[in-house]
């Protein structure tokens, strides 16, 4: 992209070609009033309020891009008048109740109004009924309703859900004297809203979605409002807390809004989570999964001493990866100083990854972000129940489909309608459990330069690859010659007499043909449909930027090294960025801090999970710790950022520094250990207090700091193992994941998500099943075995049950080993 | 905003000097001075109205707390709530703006929905030991709900003390009775607002 100067209001900016107006003033802070725009989303012109004037042609500044030398006015004496009656418009029988609002002052209504100076009132019209809808998470209030479809825009631009859509108003037409009275704009923009309202795409009045809460954030106005905030608190009494999300390895920037829980009660509650929805997007878990803070803990020195005594004995800590970066420092010198093992198997899995991806990639790091995924035009993902291993992905991935005109094929055993429901240009492929193998050849068999791939694997690939005859049924035009008689007169004689005449025509003609065509048998062993090939020919046409994204299934399954260099394979080879997606919120920070091991000693420390003694952020541990709400320090997220989170609300109890300090090491407090982050892997020795967290108006984040990309000194051994075809699980399988708003068993003690928790099964599984919803069944396995109700997910298909994580009641990691895949039989009992 | 008007400290202009002599330094001038002083006929002055009211026999003093003095319409002690005159509804939306305004941070209020779907209020307190009756909470309603009232006895034990929302609201039978009586001070509607509002138009 090309750096062009415009200029903007007299002042010479500078941005890329390409760039809206819009976004090139904002970046340069100049002020242009929009309402309906959405950083990120593509235009949806309703409001029409941010009218400029582009070399003396009226444009809209969210929809016209920037060229070089352009000349930009941002108020003329027309654009004032028609700014002044889109304002006035949108205050025509807009009701008064600003005072019960739970936008309370957080209105661009008020906001605008008042800065484009409205002071009375020259429209009218003749309301409707616009009465109030309990839409299950989010009740919208029609009344308050701007239409300015910031919602539907970003349900389908940013989410993927697409479940609003707008929907007749059924009001009476506009007068006709307006026409001629109003400017020309704001009737225009009248006349449009004057149609429409919000509704559902579902069809029903109550959403069906991934519920995250992002519609309701968006509004300009109080007319979408998370259910559980409804008249609970004024927004200027709620102080922000700027953090990060402790739910995934998204790392969310997050806003924890507190205030006293009420008069009795005057210590802090996280009333909601607020986010910078311009240039980040939460999902249901982040947004509604805020309360899960160790809660009414005090220092209990009985606890502490025998948690001094345990670690005395113990020989191992067992962590998982929900801890900040500085905990799992803490954990890593403890180990120095003691001997400790240091177990956490899904972090384990991922730092092998990692590192047998760099065997070949020669860096520590995947190379890209969900930054870059967004931007790219072609995303292929791999491994990873993309909606519930990482929102975010799936937003980047759904966001590159509909902003950047995309493409993207899915591979996954387990069938997602969401998936395949953010659009036409995505196609979902599913393979056999344990054949990511298969599609990572295939994936270098269709994209890496062949040429300059090493000889072995692409002989390989063309191993795949025969000649095949086959049939084609086609129409041909042939031409067809005729003798027909014909009467003419005889110019000589003047009589008429028959001549033969001989006459040609294209008559349409079915023939079979042999045609010789190139058979790809990869295509077979990932089962990939029958019209994959020219589905893929039309998905990539203008496509120049291309992302792979893998998942958690690569880390875990059993042929983990030779994927990891494909993997490097395909990023080295081919145009593909790549991303990985660390399993849970902290796992790519422990991977690069922590030493692990594999296996457990003999006396164990529990941190988060069950050992002999346990520490834990849940309540139910011998030793109470804070969760990640409660505590200072820094996150490591998928897109390589170090970032800052803070305390929201109060804690009593111990920390892991205080058993640090009991046992020899010097800090007062964790947030001590962040300068000391191992620079070697790629941190910084930056102060917390020094760490920024904010985005600047050009989008750009400037929270904490970016991980620098180690390179690594390795071989020139390039060789990856064959695709093992036996490798099969026959059977019924079983699928480990979660569903959507759920990650941990933090996510499952926040009141607001409410998912039941079971045995997951698509309604087509279940109507083929002798089961029923809410069964007991018994799903066993060659691992272990457990008890659980049968709940019906209708965000899958197929016929692979899914078993969560996020429930400790349920061992559900006993049914596997190490694999997300397994074959278990359910029976009911 | 411009801030010169904050940033001009000089003040001078409309200053004057007032014509005090000045201080005795010397201890014959000081014992002159407390002579003057105590010898001047003013004492008596004082003494002599005291006289004659008493021997005039008309006297004005309140036999305090039996009897109260009438208190102004626009006295501003101890707040009330008011009811709406037609169907006693409490006039509270629970918007919270009294609570923002409060410069004492005395007000604290709490609300939720209700069953009709409307903004409560479950919990309103001031604390009367912190209020200074400046009158912002009830200039700020929009719903003239809160307003002051005249009841200035106030005096506690404690210095923290609280008044709460049903201690303050208007009783329904004194509704009822029409006893409830419009606050003239802070927040009243001006005379004549009608003719100075700009009608919005409407197309019913």
């Amino acid at each position: 992209m090309n750096k062009i100067t415009v200029n903007i209001d007299g002042k010479d900016v500078q941005t890329q070609e390409g760039e809206y107006i819009l976004n090139a003033a904002r970046a340069n802070d100049i002020f242009i009033p929009a309402i309906c725009y959405l950083t990120r989303c593509s235009p949806t012109l309703a409001c029409r309020l941010c009218l400029v004037e582009a070399d003396g042609k009226q444009v809209y500044a969210c929809n016209a891009k920037a060229k070089d030398g352009m000349n930009i006015t941002t108020t003329t004496a027309t654009i004032e008048s028609e700014r002044r009656a889109i304002m006035e418009v949108y205050d025509v029988n807009h009701p008064l109740q600003c005072g019960v609002c739970d936008q309370s002052g957080e209105c661009e209504l008020q906001n605008y109004t008042l800065e484009i100076g409205v002071d009375s009132q020259n429209y009218s019209i003749k309301d409707v009924e616009r009465s109030s809808h309990d839409w299950g998470h989010i009740q919208y209030n029609s009344g308050l309703c701007i239409v300015c479809e910031r919602c539907v825009t970003a349900c389908k631009d940013m989410i993927g859900d697409n479940s609003l859509k707008t929907i007749a108003r059924g009001a009476d037409a506009l007068d006709a004297g307006f026409k001629e009275a109003m400017p020309k704009d704001a009737y225009a923009m009248w006349n449009k809203l004057n149609k429409s309202l919000i509704g559902l795409t579902n069809g029903t009045d109550v959403l069906d979605c991934t519920s995250c809460g992002e519609c309701a954030s968006v509004c300009p106005v109080g007319a979408l409002v998370d259910t559980h905030f409804v008249y609970k608190s004024n927004a200027w009494e709620l102080k922000q807390i700027p953090a990060t999300c402790g739910h995934c390895s998204a790392g969310c920037q997050i806003s924890y809004d507190v205030k006293h829980n009420s008069i009795e009660n005057p210590e802090d509650k996280i009333y909601r989570v607020m986010n910078e929805w311009n240039y980040v997007s939460l999902c249901g878990a982040g947004r509604y999964g805020f309360d899960y803070q160790n809660a009414g803990v005090s220092k209990n020195e009985e606890s502490f001493n025998k948690a001094i005594e345990a670690f005395k004995k113990a020989d191992t800590i067992k962590f998982t990866s929900t801890i900040t970066n500085e905990e799992a420092l803490i954990l890593e010198k403890l180990k120095e100083k003691f001997g400790y093992k240091l177990v956490n198997n899904e972090a384990f899995a991922f730092q092998k990854f990692l590192h047998d991806y760099s065997d070949i990639s020669a860096t520590r790091l995947y190379g890209s972000d969900l930054k870059e995924m967004a931007a790219s035009n072609f995303i292929v993902s791999i491994g990873s129940a993309l909606k519930s291993d990482n929102p975010n992905a799936r937003y980047s991935f759904n966001n590159s489909l509909t902003v950047n005109k995309g493409a993207g094929l899915y591979f996954h055993p387990l069938g997602d309608p969401i998936i395949d429901g953010m659009g036409k240009s995505i196609m979902s492929i599913a393979h056999k459990p344990l054949q990511e193998e298969a599609v990572l050849y295939l994936i270098l068999d269709l994209f890496a330069d062949k040429e300059k791939l090493p000889s072995e694997i692409s002989d390989y690939l063309a191993s795949f690859h025969t000649k095949k005859i086959i049939k084609v049924e086609e129409t041909i035009k042939e031409k067809v010659v005729e003798i027909v008689k014909e009467k003419k007169v005889n110019a000589e004689t003047g009589e008429e007499e028959e001549v033969e005449v001989e006459k040609s025509k294209m008559v349409p003609k079915i023939i079979t043909k042999e045609v010789e065509v190139d058979d790809n048998r990869l295509l077979s062993l990932v089962g990939a449909p029958e019209n994959f090939t020219e589905s893929l020919e039309k998905f990539l046409g203008k496509k120049d930027s291309f992302c792979l994204v893998v998942g958690p299934d690569l880390y875990t399954h059993p042929n983990s090294k030779n994927l990891a260099r494909l993997v490097a394979l395909v990023e080295k080879y081919s145009e593909f960025k790549l991303v990985m997606i660390p399993t849970l919120t902290n796992s790519l920070g422990v991977s690069l801090i922590n030493e692990l091991s594999k296996e457990d000693g003999k006396y164990t420390i529990g941190y988060n999970t069950k050992g002999d003694f346990t520490l834990s952020a849940l309540g139910d541990g011998d030793l109470d710790m804070p969760a990640i709400n409660q505590q200072e320090g820094t996150l490591t997220s998928i897109n390589k950022r170090v970032n800052p989170t803070n305390a929201a609300i109060g804690y009593g109890g111990y920390e892991l520094n205080d058993i640090a300090v009991a046992l020899g090491l010097q800090a007062d407090n964790t947030i001590e250990y962040t300068k000391e982050l191992p620079t070697s892997k790629g941190f910084k020795a930056e102060a917390f207090d020094s760490l920024p967290d904010y985005y600047t108006n050009a989008g750009e984040e400037m929270r904490g700091y970016q991980l620098k990309n180690m390179g690594r000194r390795v071989s020139s051994d390039e060789s990856v193992e064959k695709i093992d075809e036996a490798l099969t699980i026959s059977g019924n399988l079983i699928y480990l994941a979660n569903p959507v708003r759920q990650f941990s068993e933090f996510t499952n003690k926040a009141t607001n998500l409410d998912e039941v928790s079971g045995i997951y099964m698509s309604e087509e599984f279940l109507s083929n099943s002798e089961f029923n919803v809410g069964d007991k069944v018994k799903v066993k396995s060659e691992n272990g075995e457990l008890i659980a109700n049968i709940v019906s997910d209708n965000k899958i298909t197929g016929d692979i049950a899914v078993i969560p994580t996020f429930d400790s009641k349920l061992n559900s990691e006993a049914l596997f080993n190490g694999y997300r895949f397994a074959s278990a039989s359910i029976e009911k009992v | 905003m411009k801030n010169e008007q904050f940033n001009n400290r000089d003040v001078s202009d409309s200053y004057f000097l007032v014509d005090i002599p000045d201080y005795p330094t010397d201890g014959w001038g000081k014992f002159t001075r407390v002579v003057k002083r105590t010898f001047r006929g003013e004492l008596f002055v004082g003494l002599w109205v005291v006289l004659r009211e008493m021997i005039k026999f008309d006297i004005h003093t309140v036999q305090y707390p039996l009897e109260k003095m009438p208190i102004g319409p626009r006295y501003r002690a101890v707040h009330e709530m008011k009811r709406l005159w037609e169907s006693g509804t409490e006039r509270c939306i629970g918007c919270g703006l009294c609570e923002k305004i409060c410069i004492s941070n005395c007000i604290q209020m709490d609300t939720k929905i209700d069953e009709n779907s409307r903004k409560e209020v479950s919990e309103y307190s001031i604390n009367l030991g912190r209020c200074i009756f400046c009158g912002y909470c009830a200039e700020v309603c929009p719903e003239l709900a809160i307003t002051h009232g005249g009841r200035y006895e106030n005096g506690s034990e404690q210095r923290e003390h609280f008044v709460m929302y049903e201690d303050m609201l208007t009783p329904i039978d004194a509704l009822k009775a029409g006893k409830q009586l419009e606050f003239e001070g802070f927040g009243a509607i001006t005379p004549h607002e009608d003719e100075r509002v700009k009608k919005t138009p409407l197309s019913y």
